[in-house]
C-alpha cells in the first residue's frame, strides 16, 4: 500500500512532538511550518549555508536535506533549547560580548555548529587543516574556521564568530 | 517533488528485494545528494527505501590488517575512526575535505560514492542534460565549464565526479561490496564509476536494486605515507577544482611503490596508472614527477574554461609527491 | 550647526540590544510572524530569456489536492501600469528576462504549491535574446544621470591631451563581474488582505518606501496599508527597493480575499529579480609627472541595465573626487540587454567603482618608483574636485598614516615576487576608500512619547537589517533626551510608526538619528525635564544648509596581506587591516561589526564571487550557495578595523558619517595590489582565483 504521509515523533528542545507530516517535509520544514519551531532558519534549502542547522540526537546536522520521516523518534536540539530555564548558553553570551553576528539570520545554525565543534573536538576529531590526522588536534582559531566553514555569514561576521568559539573553548579547556 | 512512499528497511535482503522490483524505488542513505536532486526535480522516486538503520555502520578490522567501513558509517565517524587515520591518512584528509561538518555528520561513506556531478547543467532541468534526460544534448559542452573534465570526456557529458572519499579510495586499492538480489559481488573502487561515453546517465557500474554495503581498504603498508590535497575556488566547503590523493614508498631515493588518484579532472575519480608506472622505480626528483604527470595529462583535453587544470594538476602532483617524498627529494 | 549632540550613551560599547533574541533565534523574521491558516506560493518562471508566453495549461496544477489557485499572465489580477516595469507582473504575456515571474501556484502546504507549480506547463513564442556585454556593445547608450542622482559624465580640463604628455602614464581595462547580494534570509514575503485592509510582513530595508510602492502598484491608499518588519536577516541593497516577488504574494493574496499568503524565494530564484550589482568594464587613464602628481585622471564606464527598466550603477564616482588632478574624465554607458534589472549591491558604484581606480594607482606608484601611500599622499586635493567645496573633514591622509604604522608597511620590500615563505608568495597592498554622507532631509520623522510606566518610547519606521540601528538609535535616543539608556524603548520596523527613510546608502543613523534628535528637542522644549505621562511630541528631520557648503565623505585605508601558494596558485588573505575616518561613532562594538562585515565582503568580492550568466540562455548558471562561493569562514583569517576620532560639526547633530558601506570600498583593490606585490601578477579582472597565478 502506498502511503505518502507518516505519523512521527520528535522530541524538540525537551518536548515530545506527534504529527503527521508529508513524506516530502523535511526536518527543517517540519519543525518551522509545522511545529512553529522557526529558530532553525531556511537559507538555501539544499545543505549549501549551514542556517538551517540543530543538534540531531547530539551531532550537528543541516536539517534541509533530511526528511523528517527520516527522523522520526529522533531528539531535536535548536539553538533555542541550548537555553535552559531562561538561561542563555556560555556560546549564547559569547557570541553577545564579541557581536558573533549582525542580522542574525544564520546565527542560531552558527551556534547549534559551535555546540558540534566543541563536542567534536572534545572527541579528538580532527578536519582538514589538522597538519597530521594521526595526532589529535587542539581547538585553536585555525581549527575553529576550518570546522565553522559549514556556516556561511554573509554580513561578515566570521572574525567576532570565531572569537567567540575560542573564549567559550578556551573555558572548557581549562574548566573544573 | 510528487508524493512518495517511504519505508524503513529492517534486513538488507528485503530492502534489496524491493528496490530491484520497483524501478521507481531508491535507496536512502544520509540523503544530503539524494534529498537534494529530488528538490531539484533531478530525482523522483515513489518509494523511498531508507537504509541508514541497517547494521553497516561499523569500521572493522580485518584478518589480513585491512578495514572493513560499512555503509552507513557516516563520513565523519570514517574521518575520525583511530585505525584509518593510522594507516590510511590520505582516507581520513578526503573526507575531511569534503562537504561540512554538518553534511559529514549525515553523509554515509555507500552515498559519498554514489553522489552526482554537481555539473550546474545537470542540476538545473531547464537546460538540456544527457546525464539527466539521455538523448537531450549536453549544455556544458558549449557552457560553463570552470569546473569540468579535461580526462575521458565524450561529446555526451563532460562533467566531473564530485566525491572526494572516491579518489582515496581509488587511490588505495580499495574494493567496494555490493548487495543484489541473488548475492553479493565486489568492485575494485578504481572500476566502480564510468566514463561517460554514450551513456553518461550511467555514473557506476552498479546495477539499480544493487546496495552498496561495504568497502574494503586492503593492507597496504605504502598508506600510511599518503596524502589528499584538494584544491578549490574556497578554503573550504567547496567542491575540487583538482584534488590529488597519492600513497608513496621510497627507498635509496627511489621510488619503490607509488598511488596516485586524480578528482575534478575526469567523469570518475582518475587512478592515474600512467604516471605511476613513469614514477615506479624512478628517482624522487622533481623532474621525475613532472614527466610523470605529464605522461598522465598527454591525453587531457581542456575545455575553453579550464585549461587551467592541466598545470594545476600537474603542480599539485608534484608538490604533493614532494611532500611525500619529504626529505628524500632530490 | 551650534555643536554636536553630548555623547554619554553614544560612543559606548554596548551589547544588541535585540541580541539574545536573534542568539537563541527567538527574533521573528518575516516568514516566522504567526499568521492565522496561512497558505504557500511557488512561482512559475519563464524558462526563456525573451519573448511571449503564448499559453499556460494549469489543469494539472489545479487538479492537485491542495491547490487553492493558480495566477497567470492571462488572469491576474490587474495593475497599475506604466510606473515600473520591473513590478508589473503577470500583466502582459511578454517575457523579459529569464527567470522573470510569469505565475504562481498557492496551495494548503508548501510541498503541494512546488510540485504544482512544475505542473504548470507554458508554452513560448521566442525571440533572440541578447544577454552579453562588451566594451563594445553596439547598443551602449548614455543614461540621463546615474544612480543617486549623479552625472553622468564629467569633463575638467583636457583628459586625453594632459595623458598624451604626461611623464608616467598607466592604461589599463578593469573589469568586475555581477554580483548577487545574497543575504541569509531570502526575501520572503507574508500578505494577507481583508476587509480591514492588506497587511504585509516583509524582509525590507523600508517599510514606509515598500508601502509606497506597493499603494500605487495596486493603485490603493497607503492608509489601508501595513509593512511590518522588525528583523531582517541582511539586504544590502537587494531588499531596498521592492522587487517582483512582493508584488506576486500580493496579487495572490488579492486572490486570496483573506487568508494570509506566504511566499519565501528559494536561494536559487534570489538569482533571477531581486536584483544584483551589474558587471562593469572600466577604462582608466592615468597621467602623472615625474613626481607622481597626477596631471590627467579618468574612468570611463561600461555597464549593463535591462531593457526594461534602467539602472546606471555610479562606478565612475570614486574617480571624481579621490584624488587631485587638473584634467578629468568620466564617462557612464549601458549596453541595454535581455536580463534581470540591476540594483543596489553594498556602496553601489563605489565599490565596483574603486576597484579599477585604486588598482591604477598602484600600478602608477610602480611606473613612479613611489610607494604606493607616498603617491596617494601626494595627490590629495585641497577641496574636493569634483564640486569645488570645501571638505566637512577628510582625513584620508590620517587613515593612509595610521593603518602604515598599525600594519608594518615599512618594513615592505620595495620589489614584488620578493618574499617566498614555505611555498607560498607573500605581499602586501593598500587601498583607499570613501564613501559619500547620504542625507534625505524630510525623510524621517520620530515621535518621543513618555509613558505611564514613566519610560521613554520613541517610535520611528526605521529598520534594523543588521547593522545595530536597534541598539544605536537607542543610544542617541538616551542621548537626545539626556536620560540613561535603559529608559528608552525604541520601537522600529512598523508603518504604523512615523515614516522613515530605507535603511540605504549608509544614512540610516544620519537620518532616523537626527529625526528623534529632533524629536527629543521638541519634546523637551515643549515639556521640560519633568514631562506627564502621555506627553509626546514629533518631529521631522530638518534640512542641512551644511550640505550646500562642504563636501561631505568618509575616508578610509585598507591593507591587505595575500599569500598565493607557489604551486597551485591558491590564494589566501592572512591580515586585512582598515583605518577609517566615518565621524563620531555610535556603539564601537556594532561599528567594528559594520566595517569589518564590510571589509568581509570586499574579500569575498576579491577573491571569490563571479554570477556566471550563460549567454545561450541567458541566465545565471551558478545560482546557488554551492557554486556562487561567498567567503566562508576558512578563507577569513584576522581582519582589524579600526577609526579616528573625527569630530565633524557639519553633516548631522550626531557627527555621524555612515559605516555600513565604506568597510566594502576599496578591499579588493587592497588584495589585488598585495596579489601584485606577492607574486608580480597584475590581475585586473576579478575574482582573484589560482588559475590566474599559474
Amino acid at each position: 500500500m502506498v502511503n505518502t504521509e507518516s505519523e512521527i515523533t520528535l522530541l524538540v528542545d525537551g518536548a515530545p512532538r506527534r504529527l503527521t507530516v508529508d513524506n516530502r517535509v523535511t526536518l527543517l520544514d517540519a519543525l518551522r511550518d509545522r511545529l512553529g519551531v522557526t529558530s532553525p532558519k531556511k537559507g538555501c534549502d539544499h545543505g549549501q549555508c549551514g542556517a538551517c542547522t540543530v543538534l540531531l540526537d547530539g551531532r550537528r546536522v543541516t536539517t534541509c536535506l533530511t526528511f523528517a520521516v527520516a527522523c522520526d523518534g529522533a531528539e531535536v536540539t535548536t539553538s533555542a533549547g541550548l537555553a535552559v530555564d531562561g538561561r542563555l548558553h556560555p556560546l549564547h553570551q559569547a557570541f553577545l560580548d564579541h557581536d558573533g553576528f549582525q542580522c542574525g539570520y544564520c546565527t542560531p545554525g552558527q551556534i547549534c555548529s559551535a555546540a558540534g565543534v566543541l563536542d567534536e573536538a572534545r572527541a579528538g576529531w580532527p578536519s582538514a587543516v589538522t597538519a597530521d590526522v594521526r595526532t589529535t588536534p587542539s581547538l585553536g582559531e585555525e581549527e575553529i574556521r576550518e570546522r565553522m566553514s559549514g556556516n556561511l555569514c554573509r554580513c561578515g561576521a566570521y572574525v567576532n564568530i570565531v572569537a567567540a568559539i575560542s573564549e567559550v573553548a578556551g573555558k572548557g579547556e581549562a574548566g573544573p | 517533488m510528487i508524493p512518495f512512499d517511504y519505508r524503513r528497511a529492517d534486513d538488507v535482503d528485503s530492502a534489496v528485494a524491493t528496490v530491484t522490483g520497483n524501478p521507481a524505488a531508491a535507496f536512502l542513505g544520509g540523503g544530503t545528494n539524494l534529498v537534494d536532486h529530488m528538490k531539484l526535480g533531478i530525482a523522483g522516486p515513489e518509494l523511498l527505501v531508507d537504509v541508514t538503520h541497517l547494521p553497516f555502520d561499523r569500521v572493522e578490522e580485518l584478518p589480513d590488517g585491512g578495514l572493513r567501513i560499512g555503509a552507513n558509517v557516516r563520513n565523519s565517524d570514517l574521518a575520525a575512526h583511530p585505525l584509518v587515520r593510522e594507516r590510511y591518512p590520505a582516507l581520513a584528509q578526503a573526507v575531511l575535505a569534503g562537504a561540512s561538518g554538518q553534511l559529514r555528520n549525515l553523509a554515509t561513506t555507500g552515498g559519498n560514492l554514489l553522489q552526482r556531478t554537481r555539473c550546474v547543467y545537470f542540476q538545473d532541468v531547464t537546460t538540456p542534460c544527457n546525464k539527466r534526460t539521455p538523448g537531450e544534448g549536453c549544455a556544458a559542452l558549449h557552457g560553463y565549464t570552470r569546473y569540468h573534465a579535461v580526462l575521458g570526456a565524450s561529446r555526451h557529458c563532460v562533467a566531473v565526479h564530485p566525491s572526494d572519499l572516491a579518489v582515496a579510495l581509488t587511490a588505495l586499492d580499495a574494493v567496494v561490496r555490493v548487495r543484489r538480489a541473488d548475492g553479493e559481488r565486489t568492485v575494485r573502487a578504481s572500476a566502480l564509476h564510468r566514463l561517460p561515453g554514450a551513456h553518461p546517465e550511467r555514473d557506476t557500474v552498479l546495477e539499480h536494486g544493487e546496495l552498496i554495503t561495504a568497502v574494503d581498504l586492503p593492507p597496504l603498508p605504502l598508506a600510511a605515507n599518503s596524502r589528499y590535497r584538494k584544491v578549490r575556488d574556497r578554503a573550504s566547503y567547496a567542491f575540487a577544482l583538482v584534488s590529488v590523493a597519492a600513497a608513496l614508498d621510497v627507498a635509496d631515493g627511489r621510488v619503490r611503490d607509488v598511488r596516485l588518484a586524480l578528482g575534478g579532472v575526469a567523469h570518475k575519480p582518475w587512478h592515474a596508472t600512467l604516471a605511476e608506472h613513469v614514477l615506479r622505480g624512478g628517482p624522487t626528483t622533481v623532474d621525475a614527477f613532472n614527466a610523470a604527470a605529464d605522461a598522465e595529462l598527454a591525453e587531457a583535453q581542456p575545455l575553453p574554461d579550464n585549461g587551467f587544470k592541466l598545470k594545476l594538476a600537474r603542480n599539485l602532483i608534484v608538490s604533493v609527491l614532494r611532500a611525500l617524498a619529504g626529505e628524500d627529494t632530490r | 550647526m551650534t555643536g554636536l549632540l553630548e555623547p554619554r550613551s553614544v560612543g559606548a560599547d554596548r551589547e544588541r540590544v535585540d541580541g539574545a533574541a536573534k542568539v537563541t533565534g527567538t527574533a521573528p523574521y518575516a516568514y516566522e510572524q504567526p499568521v492565522p491558516n496561512p497558505a504557500y506560493l511557488h512561482p512559475v518562471q519563464a524558462t526563456i530569456a525573451r519573448g511571449e508566453v503564448t499559453d499556460v495549461r494549469t489543469g494539472d496544477a489545479t487538479a492537485l489536492d491542495g491547490v487553492l489557485a493558480v495566477l497567470t499572465p492571462f488572469d491576474a489580477p490587474r495593475l497599475e501600469t506604466g510606473r515600473d516595469a520591473e513590478l508589473e507582473i503577470l500583466q502582459s504575456p511578454e517575457v523579459h528576462f529569464r527567470g522573470q515571474l510569469i505565475g504562481a501556484v498557492v496551495a494548503e502546504t508548501p510541498e503541494i504549491a512546488r510540485q504544482a507549480a512544475d505542473l504548470v506547463r507554458v508554452s513560448y513564442a521566442r525571440s533572440d535574446h541578447d544577454v552579453s556585454l562588451s566594451a563594445d556593445h553596439p547598443g551602449l547608450y548614455r543614461p540621463d544621470e546615474v544612480n543617486a542622482g549623479g552625472e553622468t559624465d564629467t569633463r575638467q580640463g583636457d583628459p586625453d591631451g594632459a595623458f598624451a604628455g604626461a611623464a608616467r602614464t598607466v592604461e589599463a581595462t578593469y573589469t568586475t563581474p555581477m554580483y548577487h547580494n545574497n543575504p541569509l534570509e531570502p526575501h520572503t514575503t507574508v500578505a494577507s488582505w481583508d476587509s480591514s485592509g492588506l497587511t504585509i510582513y516583509d524582509s525590507t530595508q523600508g517599510v514606509h518606501s515598500m508601502r509606497q510602492v506597493v499603494a500605487s502598484t495596486f493603485g490603493i491608499d497607503e492608509s489601508g496599508i501595513r509593512v511590518v518588519a522588525p528583523y531582517v536577516g541582511g539586504g544590502f541593497g537587494s531588499k531596498g527597493t521592492p522587487h517582483a516577488n512582493i508584488v506576486l504574494t500580493v496579487l495572490a493574496a488579492k486572490r486570496m480575499a483573506g487568508r494570509p499568503v506566504k511566499y519565501a524565494l528559494t536561494r536559487q530564484q534570489m538569482f533571477s529579480f531581486v536584483g544584483y550589482r551589474t558587471p562593469t568594464i572600466q577604462r582608466v587613464r592615468l597621467g602623472a609627472d615625474e613626481h607622481g602628481r597626477l596631471v590627467s585622471l579618468s574612468n570611463d564606464v561600461v555597464e549593463q541595465t535591462s531593457r526594461i527598466k534602467e539602472y546606471a550603477e555610479q562606478s565612475g564616482e570614486p574617480a571624481r573626487k579621490l584624488y587631485a588632478a587638473p584634467n578629468r574624465r568620466t564617462t557612464h554607458r549601458l549596453a541595454p540587454l535581455d536580463v534581470p534589472v540591476p540594483s543596489w549591491m553594498r556602496a553601489p558604484g563605489e565599490c565596483p567603482g574603486m576597484f579599477a581606480p585604486e588598482v591604477a594607482m598602484d600600478e602608477l606608484a610602480q611606473a613612479c618608483g613611489l610607494d604606493p601611500i607616498e603617491l596617494r599622499v601626494r595627490n590629495e586635493p585641497e577641496t574636493d574636485p569634483g564640486s569645488g567645496l570645501p571638505f566637512s573633514s577628510r582625513n584620508l591622509v590620517a587613515c593612509l598614516r595610521e593603518g602604515a604604522r598599525r600594519f608594518g608597511w615599512d618594513t615592505r620590500p620595495r620589489p614584488a615576487r620578493s618574499t617566498l615563505e614555505d611555498g607560498w608568495w607573500v605581499g602586501t597592498g593598500v587601498a583607499s576608500s570613501a564613501y559619500p554622507v547620504h542625507q534625505s532631509p524630510g525623510s524621517s520623522t520620530a515621535t518621543v512619547r513618555f509613558t505611564a510606566a514613566r519610560r521613554y518610547e520613541v517610535r520611528i519606521g526605521a529598520v534594523d537589517i543588521g547593522t545595530g540601528a536597534w541598539t544605536a538609535l537607542t543610544q542617541i535616543a538616551a542621548d537626545a533626551l539626556d536620560v540613561p539608556f535603559e529608559d528608552v524603548d525604541l520601537r522600529i520596523g512598523d508603518t504604523g510608526l512615523p515614516a522613515a527613510a530605507v535603511a540605504g546608502g549608509s544614512s540610516g543613523i544620519t537620518n532616523w538619528g537626527w529625526a528623534i534628535v529632533e524629536a527629543a528637542r521638541v519634546f523637551r522644549e515643549k515639556f521640560g525635564a519633568d514631562p506627564s505621562p502621555g506627553d509626546e511630541r514629533t518631529a521631522t528631520q530638518p534640512e542641512n544648509p551644511n550640505t550646500e557648503r562642504y563636501a561631505m565623505s568618509a575616508y578610509g585605508a585598507q591593507f591587505a596581506e595575500v599569500r598565493v601558494d607557489a604551486y597551485t596558485g591558491e590564494i589566501r588573505v592572512p591580515r586585512l587591516l582598515g583605518v577609517f575616518a566615518a565621524g563620531r561613532i555610535v556603539n564601537p562594538r556594532t561599528a567594528r561589526s559594520q566595517l569589518v562585515g564590510g571589509m568581509t565582503m570586499g574579500l569575498s568580492m576579491a577573491l571569490h564571487e563571479e554570477s556566471v550568466t550563460d549567454e545561450r540562455f541567458g541566465f545565471v548558471v551558478n545560482h546557488d550557495l554551492a557554486e556562487y562561493h561567498i567567503a566562508a569562514c576558512a578563507d577569513v583569517r584576522r581582519i582589524e578595523a579600526h577609526w579616528l576620532d573625527e569630530h565633524d560639526p557639519y553633516v548631522n547633530p550626531m557627527g555621524t558619517k555612515g559605516i555600513g558601506e565604506i568597510g566594502i570600498v576599496g578591499t579588493a583593490a587592497a588584495i589585488a595590489n598585495a596579489a601584485y606585490h606577492a607574486t608580480g601578477v597584475r590581475v585586473r579582472d576579478l575574482p582573484i582565483t589560482a588559475d590566474k597565478f599559474l
